[in-house]
């Protein structure tokens, strides 16, 4: 056991200090605490509503991670397998699992320290007033928890092919459809035809309703479920594909 | 238990209607060097990504120092050190680095890794760009990077797809010193198009052409099966008129005797026969006996390259 969890520390730690041996990581930080603080300041009008809470800075993550989680995500299994080096890691001593869990580690961690980065932003608003820390707290989880569900959505599907664009472009439209799936451009679509256990499924599998109950302060059972079982299914699904495609 | 370190057994695989291996039986023991040698597209790097466990065979077995490749891969990958085609490798990573990581992948502790990475250094001559980008290094010290790496947990079992390509004579000359030097305590494949590397390194080469294995011998083996196409060569100073072929004829017991023109006005007695050597000893004394000038006289061995060819060329008319 603690061979198999160093195993996944080291594929871990080799990923995460590649987002920084390039600029990539800089300019990920750079864009994104430029993105989440704009939207809220300007587009959220964070100070016409005079109020002491974060809910305009978070209303904007769903938007903002369907962009940039694929950003960071796509190059996990794409280059590997573009550069051959998927030879080099599956005939290492390890299994497919160890090496799917920890790339998407590295990937979550990563967005972790940008998360925590926009703190300022919290001090700000404790600064100016009372917000309520614990909802700020718990949207925070959410937000993190909901940024691990595009990741693994963005790795297993970069599993499928050796481009990273395509991996950006596929993983953000799949990323908007379960971002839409509660709302009615999505499930009438699927209304007409299917029936009605179906229709709910879909709808209950929708990032955006799940993450709104986040953010008024609700943290119940089912939202984390529903984010942990999407992570989990995508990494299942994610080494089943590095199987299938490895040789390709 | 054999002592075989790989012994593999009747290995398919094909790729939808594509069989790129056909049933191909292959052992190799510690301290062999087989050479892997066929056409590109002969199935060379998918029997060595079956071999490593990147590829599952369709059919077949492979065992790894006795360890079934199947059903303990994670056991039997131990034992492989693996450069894949093209040496690929974490280009933005650095030299040390990447060593390391495949190193702590491997297993290896923090005392035995260092120690590694400084033979590696050393011995593979990596110290100077020990700390440089692996992408800013020439395709030489690409390579050599991917033959440490596959060397760094000193594996009993090396695998080198295509070690030499793309390098300059040197350091395929280096390169094939190396694989010497470590091959006394190891088994080694490594698979190439360049025969001379073959006659260089190996101790057996097997060659495979459309999935097929077609010999597998040492190199010396296979020139002697082919022997009996060779041809004895004795150049003379004297003009050769039709009388004297015919006494040169009657003289040599051989199947076969030609004469050829050569460009210094000169001639050339080709001797060989299908059942056996023709002997330089007999013949020469009875060209002796008609008083011609011998001024050379050899065998026009055949090469590994020709019978290479010849086999190959053979399976691809069938």
């Amino acid at each position: 056991m603690n061979n198999y969890l160093s195993k996944t520390n080291i594929i871990l730690d080799r990923e995460l200090k590649g987002y920084f041996r390039t600029p990539l990581a800089s300019i990920f930080l750079l864009v994104f605490l430029a993105l989440s603080s704009g939207m809220t300041f300007f587009l959220g009008r964070f100070f016409e509503r005079d109020q002491a809470d974060l809910t305009t800075f978070f209303s904007w993550h769903p938007w903002l991670f369907l962009v940039l989680m694929p950003a960071i995500g796509m190059r996990l299994w794409a280059e590997e397998r573009r550069s051959g080096t998927i030879e080099l890691l599956i005939t290492l001593p390890v299994t497919n699992t160890q090496l799917v869990v920890g790339k998407f580690l590295a990937s979550w961690i990563f967005t972790l320290i940008a998360l925590i980065l926009t703190m300022p932003i919290w001090i700000t608003v404790n600064y100016l007033g009372e917000p309520d820390n614990h909802v700020i707290l718990i949207s925070y989880f959410g937000s993190w928890l909901m940024a691990g569900a595009f990741l693994a959505l963005t790795s297993c599907l970069s599993a499928l092919t050796k481009n990273q664009v395509i991996a950006f472009i596929i993983s953000s439209i799949s990323g908007f459809v379960l971002l839409m799936a509660g709302f009615n451009l999505v499930l009438s679509a699927v209304r007409s035809w299917s029936p009605n256990w179906i229709t709910e499924t879909i709808s209950s599998m929708s990032f955006l309703s799940h993450f709104s109950r986040i953010q008024m302060g609700v943290f119940d059972l089912s939202t984390l479920v529903f984010f942990v079982s999407m992570i989990i299914l995508c990494l299942w699904i994610n080494v089943q594909l590095v199987q299938i495609k490895k040789a390709d | 238990m054999s002592d075989k370190l790989i012994n593999a057994t009747n290995l398919k695989k094909s790729f939808d209607q594509f069989i790129a291996v056909d049933n191909i039986d292959l052992s190799v023991s510690r301290g062999e060097v087989v050479g892997f040698l066929g056409p590109n597209g002969a199935g060379k790097s998918t029997t060595m990504k079956m071999l490593t466990g990147f590829l599952e065979p369709d059919n077949g077995q492979i065992f790894i120092n006795n360890i079934n490749l199947k059903s303990d891969p994670l056991k039997a990958k131990e034992y492989i050190g693996y450069l894949p085609e093209g040496a690929p490798s974490y280009t933005d990573m650095i030299v040390s680095d990447f060593l390391s990581f495949i190193g702590k992948m491997r297993g290896l502790n923090d005392n035995t890794l260092s120690n590694r990475l400084e033979e590696m250094a050393d011995q593979i001559n990596l110290k100077e760009m020990w700390n440089r980008p692996i992408e800013t290094l020439s395709k030489g010290f690409k390579r050599r990077v991917g033959i440490a790496q596959a060397l760094i947990h000193d594996p009993d079992i090396l695998i080198l797809d295509e070690p030499t390509d793309g390098l300059d004579p040197n350091q395929k000359h280096e390169m094939r010193n190396l694989i010497k030097r470590i091959s006394t305590n190891k088994a080694i494949v490594i698979s190439t198009h360049i025969l001379e590397e073959v006659e260089a390194v190996c101790s057996r080469a097997v060659i495979i052409a459309n999935g097929k294995l077609l010999a597998n011998d040492t190199p010396k083996n296979l020139e002697n099966k082919f022997l009996n196409k060779n041809t004895l060569s004795i150049e003379v100073s004297n003009k050769i008129n039709n009388d004297i072929f015919k006494d040169i004829k009657s003289l040599i017991k051989y199947d076969d005797v030609k004469i050829q023109k050569t460009d210094m006005s000169t001639h050339t007695i080709l001797v060989s026969d299908n059942k056996k050597v023709p002997n330089l000893n007999t013949v020469l004394k009875q060209i002796n006996k008609l008083k011609l000038d011998v001024i050379e006289a050899n065998f026009q061995r055949v090469s590994l390259e020709e019978i290479f060819r010849t086999i190959t060329s053979d399976n691809n008319s069938k």
